[in-house]
């Protein structure tokens, strides 16, 4: 199957793999295509902001989760202090801190996407004509 | 699962045997005696099972092309898929091995959970909405999406099927215990239940009735679960501190209940089962192809948050209801096997294991009517997760194997689909006999051995092709290899098999988790091997890139939502 130029789309419905062309050079027009994308500032910009975030965010989730581990393989003391002179301790509010900031990091990555990316993503669309 | 005995051990081998054991559903439940028949449950299962046929015979008429087969066409809602999603994660295992970990342990089953959890948000980072620009039917489209179809869709294929191998096994072993021990049904007829079950939605009603299947499943489990935790909170005031302060009065080990027990003492033991709960996740192939039945990548990151805000729920109200049964359970004597002279080990001699511990609340908060409704939604359970690994491995067998590997792209649609029907009344077939064969075995370590080849070989393969420009079809190939090898060897030379199943005295790797040595092992060979690679294919390969990262970054080009 021949390379479906851009920006046709994909047919989903079409029986054969979609990359199935992919060892055959694509053809001249929508390689030139591509690199008009790729060299347009818009599209750097989008893809540097959102890689960015992601990675800041991914390096967050990595701190929180294995810092708690931590904390648990090495100071298990720490943990079992009472919060408040009650029952429940530093450890469980820490345990539950980590599944809530999972959720926030997720809603703050998707506010992000929605108020900015989708934004910088539309922009770079419209400068392409479509 | 939780073997008791090997929990007051505080050893961290035996600790961690016992909580790998916590995620799969009660394959370790040892000699079930067969309880007296629980109509309630069988007529509410009953119940289940015939609504969801019925939508499975909708889904029928409704599912024409490939894509709604594999897909559901494309057009499944991000609320939906968010629900479907969390169905697909919220297994059994979840619901009654955390609340049972809780109840023996308490602190240390929120360890657990924060694992489970922590995965989803790499998901949405790294992944999901590139998947679903790049993405098709399977997770092997994406990654062979400028590499060579063959290769990578056999490495693909086989790291699913790996993985479906073993989740599916877990599954039925303790889908058919669990069912013995709930319903009062012979082992056998429970495994055979949920494996044609399971052929029927999958072979009838593909995505569509596997994704309905998940969504009821969820709501009723989500629905119940809080209702118990509701009950829990009621019973004191809706305020936690005197549940957990009547929780430290009642379990035997006190106040040690609120601070981490023996579960992670060897910190590199707790960071190899991290990685593999991690990016585990990241990896199952069940789960990577839910993000194809979204229609663009807004819908796929949506899907993502409301699934983490539903799953992190569910952990929450697992914490609930495991402090619930030691509050409430523990010095009723009616939830034990009584010895001489009425006397019982809380910890050990509850009835049907600790498992047993969110059924046996069940009764106590809502009577025998929500006991009955409790142990259905458990049943189900089971059988929507055992129907999306199905539907995994069928695909990756019609799909990426057949049509791409043996066909070479000359086959059309319709023989495609058949094929995969096929593939899915086939593999429900294996998984009864290997649910019959394996009965009696330790099957314990099965599912992070999924997670862990998940972690080592679906998700290094899946993460260069699309992150890294230099990435090549023999760096893929040998690099997912490598990962998926070296996470079964370890496994098999770990205490879990080498000493607990062939009986040798001493383990030759000394943790249960491979997933630190082995992925990261994966990532090097894929890096090495792409770097060593000077063969012409791999410039082409390197030069496709461009066109693969504006897709992945825009969608521009993305297959759309609907197969008209």
């Amino acid at each position: 199957m021949s390379r479906i130029p851009y920006p046709q789309a994909i047919n989903p419905a079409e029986p054969v793999v979609h990359g199935q062309g992919s060892l055959q050079a694509a053809n001249a027009q929508s390689a030139s295509e591509y690199d008009r994308i790729v060299a347009n500032p818009k599209f750097q910009q989008l893809v540097h902001e959102r890689t960015r975030f992601g990675w800041i965010l991914t390096a967050v989730i990595l701190v929180v989760y294995f810092g708690f581990i931590g904390l648990i393989a090495f100071d298990k003391a720490l943990l079992a202090t009472k919060v408040g002179g009650g029952t429940a301790s530093l450890g469980l509010f820490l345990g539950v801190g980590v599944i809530l900031i999972a959720f926030a990091l997720t809603g703050i990555y998707v506010a992000r996407a929605n108020s900015r990316f989708d934004v910088l993503s539309a922009d770079l669309k419209r400068s392409l004509g479509q | 699962m939780i073997r008791s005995s090997s929990l007051a051990v505080l050893g961290t081998v035996l600790a961690f045997l016992a909580a790998t054991s916590a995620f799969a559903a009660g394959p370790d439940l040892g000699a079930v005696q067969q309880s007296a028949t629980n109509w309630p449950a069988i007529g509410m299962f009953l119940f289940f099972v015939l609504f969801t046929l019925g939508i499975t015979y909708k889904a029928a008429m409704g599912t024409k092309s490939a894509a709604d087969f594999y897909a559901a066409g494309g057009g499944i809602s991000a609320g939906t898929n968010s629900l479907a999603i969390a169905g697909d994660y919220m297994s059994a295992a979840s619901f009654l091995g955390i609340s049972g970990l809780v109840y023996t342990s308490g602190f240390d089953g929120l360890i657990y959970s924060t694992g489970f959890l922590v995965g989803w948000p790499i998901v949405l980072f790294l992944i999901a909405e590139r998947l679903r620009n790049l993405g098709k039917f399977t997770f092997a489209d994406v990654a062979s999406f400028r590499l060579d179809q063959t290769s990578i869709r056999i490495i693909s294929a086989t790291g699913t099927l790996v993985v479906v191998a073993f989740y599916l096994i877990a599954q039925m072993v303790g889908a058919g215990k669990l069912i013995q021990l709930l319903f009062g049904l012979p082992y056998l007829y429970a495994v055979i239940i949920v494996g044609v079950l399971m052929i029927v939605y999958v072979a009838f009603g593909g995505m569509k009735a596997t994704t309905w299947v998940q969504v009821i499943k969820a709501c009723l489990l989500l629905g119940g679960a809080t209702f118990m935790a509701a009950a829990v909170l009621y019973k004191y005031g809706f305020n936690p501190e005197a549940l957990f302060a009547s929780a430290v009065a009642t379990h035997p080990k006190g106040d040690a209940i609120m601070a981490p027990g023996g579960l992670v003492s060897n910190p590199i033991e707790a960071i190899s089962l991290g990685v593999g709960l991690m990016f585990g996740t990241a990896g199952l192939p069940h789960i990577l192809m839910r993000f194809f039945t979204v229609s663009d990548a807004q819908a796929a990151r949506k899907s993502v948050f409301y699934a983490t805000g539903l799953i992190g729920y569910f952990y929450i109200l697992t914490f609930i209801i495991g402090f619930g049964g030691i509050a409430l359970l523990m010095s009723d004597p009616s939830y034990f096997k009584l010895g001489p002279a009425g006397a019982f080990d809380k910890l050990k001699d509850m009835i049907g294991g600790t498992n047993m511990v969110a059924v046996n609340l069940a009764n106590a908060v809502g009577g025998p009517y929500f006991l009955g409704f409790i142990s259905a939604v458990a049943f189900a359970t089971i059988l929507a997760v055992v129907a999306g690994l199905t539907l995994a491995g069928a695909s990756a067998v019609s799909h990426d194997l057949y049509a791409s590997v043996i066909a070479r792209g000359r086959t059309n649609e319709a023989s495609e689909v058949r094929l995969s029907k096929i593939a899915a009344v086939v593999i429900g077939i294996v998984a009864i006999y290997l649910g019959y064969v394996f009965e009696n075995q330790n099957v314990a370590f099965m599912v992070g051995l999924a997670f862990s080849v998940a972690a080592s070989c679906n998700f290094p393969v899946l993460a260069m092709s699309i992150l890294w420009r230099g990435t090549t079809t023999w760096g893929a190939l040998i690099g997912g290899l490598v990962g998926l090898i070296a996470a079964v060897v370890m496994v098999v030379l770990s205490k879990a098999v080498w000493v607990s199943t062939f009986g040798n005295p001493t383990a030759i790797f000394p943790y249960d988790n491979p997933a630190l040595f082995s992925m990261p092992l994966a990532f090097l060979t894929i890096y090495a091997v792409s770097k060593m690679d000077r063969s012409r294919r791999a410039q082409r390969e390197r030069a496709l890139f461009d066109e693969q990262f504006v897709r992945s970054e825009t969608g521009i080009g993305a297959a759309g939502a609907h197969a008209h």
